[in-house]
């Protein structure tokens, strides 16, 4: 494995200045970390910012590569992160959103608008946390039975399930 | 005097044998499986039929992709409680009567997937007649459990296993078919509310009593 440079994780993304100058109330806190970029952004502008980044002509993030949840445990407040894996086929660059939610209020606003292959993403996230993607055209279960209790990916859901599986 | 010596004189052209050994010898001999391959089993499900192993020499070969012409469910790989529902309905589509081969670690106890998504053993859904161990089974051993249950199969008796009780056949009404019309539609919606093209098998029936 060849070395890294010693100062990768804190190379300011030209992405992040130019984003801190055009829209500073976005930017929640950027995280660099193992050459990755991360940016924290309040959740009433995700959609916002989303758009505004595939459309922008320094960033062009015109891929959604995923959505996914995480689940940072049943005391941590806030409880539940959504991250949004952008990436630009024009520009070659990276940078993941992350948007922090509590356990009270999992609610937030879909990107399906944004890029369609979002429609699956958060299917997905909202089968295994349960977080509501307001506006989203058709949020059921994508992976478990239409008829599961709980949220399987959650740290407090048991391994084995709620009961033993029956035909009843 | 009597029948003997009538039978005697006509040898070899007449044989006599009970029934139940001449109809299980028919069923065993062509046992037809269903295809239910679900995860790496059914590789070696597969290569069971192929030349190397012939599951053909033990009248075993024919995999149908019908419920409706098949005989055994080889139930090959981790049921999912997504597909556990679609699995029994392709089980109560196998006409009488039928028979189910668990194979490998997965079907038949869940293997290693101890957790929530994975249905802990496929005889929590169908009544199960011969299990077979291995992460994955070889073909041999698919082959020995076709002949353990060609072994089961001749020990049976017709009468174990009818179709269907009378009092339900007269009931029965075949999915997707009209009933026969015998002047009342008031008749037809006093049946029973159980599927009535559902039999239970004869597994079911002693466990239940």
């Amino acid at each position: 494995m060849s070395a890294e440079p010693e100062n990768i994780e804190q190379t300011p993304s030209p992405i992040v200045a130019a984003l801190q100058r055009e829209h500073p109330e976005w930017i929640g806190e950027v995280i660099y970390a193992f050459g990755e970029t991360t940016i924290i952004i309040p959740r009433e502008h995700i959609v916002a910012a989303c758009s505004f980044l595939k459309t922008w002509p320094e960033g062009r993030f015109d891929f959604l590569a995923d959505i996914c949840g995480a689940d940072r445990g049943v005391e941590e407040e806030p409880r539940f992160e959504v991250n949004y894996h952008l990436f630009s086929t024009t520009k070659y660059h990276r940078v993941r959103l992350k948007v922090l939610l509590n356990e009270e209020d999992t609610h937030v606003e879909s990107v399906t608008g944004v890029w369609r292959t979002a429609n699956w993403h958060e299917r997905e996230t909202f089968d295994m946390f349960g977080v509501i993607f307001d506006g989203h055209p058709d949020l059921r279960r994508i992976l478990l039975p239409d008829d599961w209790q709980g949220y399987a990916l959650r740290k407090d859901f048991p391994l084995r399930g709620y009961e033993p599986y029956s035909l009843k | 005097m009597g029948l003997e010596n009538v039978i005697a004189e006509a040898l070899p052209e007449v044989l006599t044998t009970r029934l139940d050994s001449l109809i299980n010898w028919a069923r065993k001999s062509s046992l037809w499986p269903a295809t239910f391959g679900l995860a790496c089993c059914a590789i070696e499900m597969m290569n069971a039929t192929t030349s190397r192993n012939d599951l053909a020499r033990f009248g075993a070969e024919v995999f149908r992709a019908s419920p409706r012409q098949a005989d055994v469910m080889i139930v090959s790989g981790r049921v999912s409680r997504k597909m556990a529902p679609v699995l029994r309905r392709i089980y109560d589509q196998m006409p009488e009567p039928k028979w189910v081969i668990s194979m490998g670690a997965c079907a038949t106890s869940g293997g290693v997937f101890d957790n929530y998504a994975i249905v802990q053993g496929v005889d929590k859904i169908v009544p199960v007649d011969v299990y077979i161990p291995g992460c994955p089974p070889r073909p041999e051993m698919l082959i020995h459990a076709v002949m353990m249950l060609q072994d089961k199969v001749s020990k049976e008796s017709v009468r174990d296993r009818r179709d269907i009780p009378e009092e339900e056949a007269r009931e029965a009404v075949v999915p997707g078919t009209l009933p026969v019309t015998d002047g009342s539609t008031a008749r037809q919606n006093t049946l029973p509310e159980s599927r009535p093209y559902t039999i239970a098998s004869r597994h079911e029936r002693r466990r239940s009593s």
